[in-house]
């Protein structure tokens, strides 16, 4: 079984009952620098194991880039 | 020089010498130059150009990850977070909505990397992709929700003294209105208008810190920004752009220090006729058209 999401904007199929953690590692993203929404709420880096994607969710995961 | 004579008395003796920091948002900073990181040709370009501006205050902004392309370099990988703290904008945003979830992203990302900027945000809400002006209506409103949701807020605003007046009302930790456009190079359009805000906002609060952002060109605009009064320069193109950017971002600390130094020393008035810097008796000389002051 796979869901579609939204991640920054290109739709992409995950299995189901991914979370956070195990999406990013997905998609092949150092870990480190960078944040996520779900839905436009933050989700803490602390809950990242927990926070399974839900199927038609919009997802952003940033980081931070040169800027004035 | 006669050894018996004695030197006058150091004037430096009666007042300190030194300026105190900058103080916004609870954050000392040692420079009054607020640098950004953006525009540079090379992370080792920005690098070099952050060291020589003196500035301990950098600022970053809040992108998409690229999903895959993860080889590419990362800006913190060339920042030293022992040296600057991190200002995070809201860049780009041309809505309250927007810019309040890259400010809330922008802190996640810093409070995991435990760095002291996660508290604070240079709200930045663009009204017009042309001019990069500032949308006053959801500058306000954005400005407004994060204030209430804890953060610091360095408000990116238009020159105009009666917005920046309610930008400060609203909680604003620093008004930072616009020299000239973003990367216009323009300079300080509306000199009487930033002294106005000056004015304004320092009003029984003297230590309220106003920050001129955006539109420097060169290091004399620093300057000018400085003897107007105001208590920061935030700047980015103006360096990154230059010909050679690591000497301007040494020019504009120089710039920086001459400029607030002129303004605590405060300059003479502007006469329309001269006066004389040596003295009038005792020259060898006539006059031409008589005594000029009769």
């Amino acid at each position: 079984m796979t869901i579609r999401v939204r991640v920054n904007g290109n739709e992409i199929e995950l299995p189901t009952a991914v979370s956070i953690e195990q999406m990013i590692r997905l998609v092949d993203i150092p870990q480190n620098y960078l944040a996520v929404e779900v839905n436009a709420i933050v989700v803490p880096r602390e809950d990242h194991g927990r926070h399974l994607i839900d199927d038609g969710d919009e997802v952003e995961v940033v980081t931070l880039v040169g800027g004035g | 020089m006669n050894p018996t004579s004695p030197l006058p008395p150091d004037r430096h003796h009666e007042h300190p010498v030194e300026d105190r920091g900058l103080d916004v948002g609870g954050h000392a900073l040692a420079s009054r130059l607020i640098v950004g990181t953006g525009r540079y040709e090379s992370m080792t370009q920005m690098r070099l150009s952050l060291d020589q501006s003196g500035s301990d205050c950098v600022t970053v902004a809040v992108r998409r990850e690229r999903l895959y392309d993860a080889s590419g370099q990362n800006i913190l990988d060339f920042i030293d977070s022992d040296r600057y703290i991190l200002l995070p904008n809201t860049a780009g945003c041309f809505n309250a909505t927007d810019a309040i979830r890259a400010a809330r992203l922008g802190r996640e990302i810093l409070r995991t990397l435990k760095n002291p900027g996660a508290d604070w945000v240079k709200l930045e809400v663009l009204g017009d992709s042309k001019t990069l002006l500032p949308d006053p209506v959801e500058t306000i409103s954005a400005c407004r929700e994060l204030v209430a949701d804890g953060f610091k807020v360095l408000c990116y605003t238009s020159d105009d003294p009666v917005i920046a007046r309610r930008l400060k009302e609203l909680g604003a930790a620093s008004v930072m209105p616009a020299g000239s456009p973003i990367g216009s190079g323009q300079g300080l359009l509306n000199p009487n208008n930033l002294r106005i805000i000056l004015e304004y906002l320092k009003q029984g609060d003297p230590d309220y810190p106003v920050i001129v952002d955006a539109g420097v060109g060169t290091a004399s605009d620093v300057s000018q920004a400085f003897e107007l009064g105001a208590d920061g320069v935030l700047l980015n193109t103006a360096i990154a752009h230059a010909r050679d950017p690591i000497r301007m971002a040494r020019a504009m600390k120089h710039a920086a220090i001459a400029g607030r130094e002129a303004f605590l020393a405060g300059r003479i008035p502007r006469r329309l006729y001269g006066t004389a810097s040596s003295p009038v008796e005792g020259v060898i000389s006539t006059r031409p058209y008589g005594n000029a002051s009769r």
